[in-house]
């Protein structure tokens, strides 16, 4: 297969980026989009106090769930853990910190770190305490907004339908969801894709994810969880 | 909760009756994912979903679904003819640039100035706002379907959430198993009431100032 770029690999070659304590965000929304040959990887190896960053936390069973679900996550940054009980017990039992972020706050903090800007500035939730607790606030034309601090991890790892050998990538759906912000902010990006196509075969007008962003490819073994809809 | 299923087709028909051409709407889980049931053939409405899709269509028969084609509650769901995907940031875009014309959704307290406290029950339940801040703060119109009452029978509708907000001043319709309520400048009114319940049987279980509008329906 072509390779110019050294980018295609395994997962098996990867696994040195991964550690306990380190920062992982990952894309994924209740599941949908999550890479599941990646966490699968990551519950095999073991890691532990991993700081996660991403828009939920799956079910037990599904998605990054597995690894919340095993106590793998000693904080993390989201916007909902419903869907996950284990969650909700983990942290009310002091075992995993969690801060809550409005959801679609969460992700422009992700976009932000993958643009490369420190911060934003939000209107959304300053009627609640937990989305203002600790942040600063400024005033632009007599109106208050909070400041939302960018995120970045280590490694993020998303979802892809297709990537051609430089890492440009197409989503599949709404598997899209926060796969193409996830896939800017991390300071190591590794893109699990359905398939690898030649260089040249993506429609360059169509291409959501630049390879700028993508450092690594692996191939998915597809879903190895049941949904909650089967 | 304890509803039967005709009276949460009764509430869901009522919010669809909100519903006008062209709208973009989006629709929380429960109640109001049945509203696309009861709007008028030949209405043009695009579903949006916080998740990234505008244009949702009906679930999918079983065996026809796409595990990568499910909405914000991660049900399989169908894209009608226009629909496109986005990532996320795009679709809450959408919602907090004000291109969300209404969105329908289920609330734990709503305050009779219109506060909405809809997901969090301190000490018992934190399951995270997901997206129903901008929801509830950006939307053009929150219309919020909710039983009249908890289960120990107290009025959700208050003075004041005890609860934490998820917004305050949003809401600007309320349907419950009981009523309809619309809020504005004057405080909350007393729009519809359901049959056989009596005006007198809504006021008693509204735990807030609220008067009765001078075009009260009964349905």
């Amino acid at each position: 297969m072509d390779n110019r770029f050294q980018k295609i690999t395994t997962v098996e070659k990867l696994l040195d980026f991964f550690h306990d304590g380190m920062t992982l965000m990952y894309g994924g929304f209740g599941g949908v989009g999550s890479p599941p040959t990646l966490i699968d990887a990551i519950l095999q190896m073991g890691v532990k106090d991993l700081i996660l960053i991403g828009n939920d936390t799956g079910f037990p069973h599904i998605g990054i769930g597995q690894i919340v679900s095993q106590g793998r996550a000693k904080q993390i940054t989201t916007s909902h853990i419903g869907s996950n009980p284990v969650a909700g017990e983990l942290m009310t039992a002091g075992k995993m910190k969690v801060e809550f972020c409005p959801q679609g706050i969460l992700a422009e903090r992700i976009r932000a770190g993958g643009m490369g800007i420190p911060a934003i500035l939000s209107d959304i939730g300053m009627d609640n305490e937990i989305v203002t607790n600790g942040k600063q606030i400024c005033t632009i034309d007599d109106k208050q907004y909070l400041i939302e601090a960018a995120l970045t991890a280590e490694v993020s790892i998303v979802y892809a339908k297709k990537a051609d050998p430089y890492g440009n990538l197409i989503y599949d759906k709404s598997a899209r969801n926060t796969n193409p912000v996830c896939a800017m902010a991390g300071e190591i990006t590794i893109a699990e894709v359905e398939e690898i196509v030649p260089l040249g075969s993506l429609n360059p007008e169509e291409i959501v994810t630049p390879g700028v962003f993508v450092d690594y490819i692996v191939p998915s073994q597809g879903v190895n969880w049941k949904w909650a809809w089967e | 909760m304890g509803m039967g299923i005709e009276m949460r087709h009764k509430m869901a028909k009522r919010a669809a009756a909100e519903i006008k051409q062209g709208m973009v709407v989006n629709l929380g889980i429960g109640i109001p994912s049945l509203v696309p049931n009861h709007l008028p053939a030949g209405l043009h409405v695009m579903f949006h979903a916080e998740n990234g899709i505008t244009g949702m269509g009906p679930n999918p028969k079983a065996g026809d679904e796409d595990e990568n084609l499910c909405n914000a509650g991660g049900f399989p769901v169908s894209l009608i003819e226009g629909g496109s995907y986005c990532d996320s940031t795009l679709a809450f875009g959408m919602i907090r640039r004000g291109r969300v014309d209404m969105t329908i959704l289920g609330s734990l307290q709503v305050s009779e100035k219109g506060d909405l406290a809809n997901w969090i029950v301190p000490g018992k339940k934190v399951p995270g706002m997901g997206g129903a801040m901008e929801l509830a703060q950006k939307a053009k119109k929150v219309v919020v379907v909710m039983n009249q009452t908890d289960k120990f029978g107290e009025s959700k509708i208050v003075e004041e959430c005890s609860l934490p907000l998820t917004s305050a001043k949003c809401v600007d319709m309320i349907i419950t198993d009981m009523a309809v309520f619309t809020v504005g400048k004057n405080g909350l009114e007393l729009a519809e009431v359901f049959l056989p319940h009596s005006v007198e049987d809504v006021i008693t279980k509204t735990n807030c100032r609220v008067k009765v509008s001078n075009q009260l329906t009964f349905s």
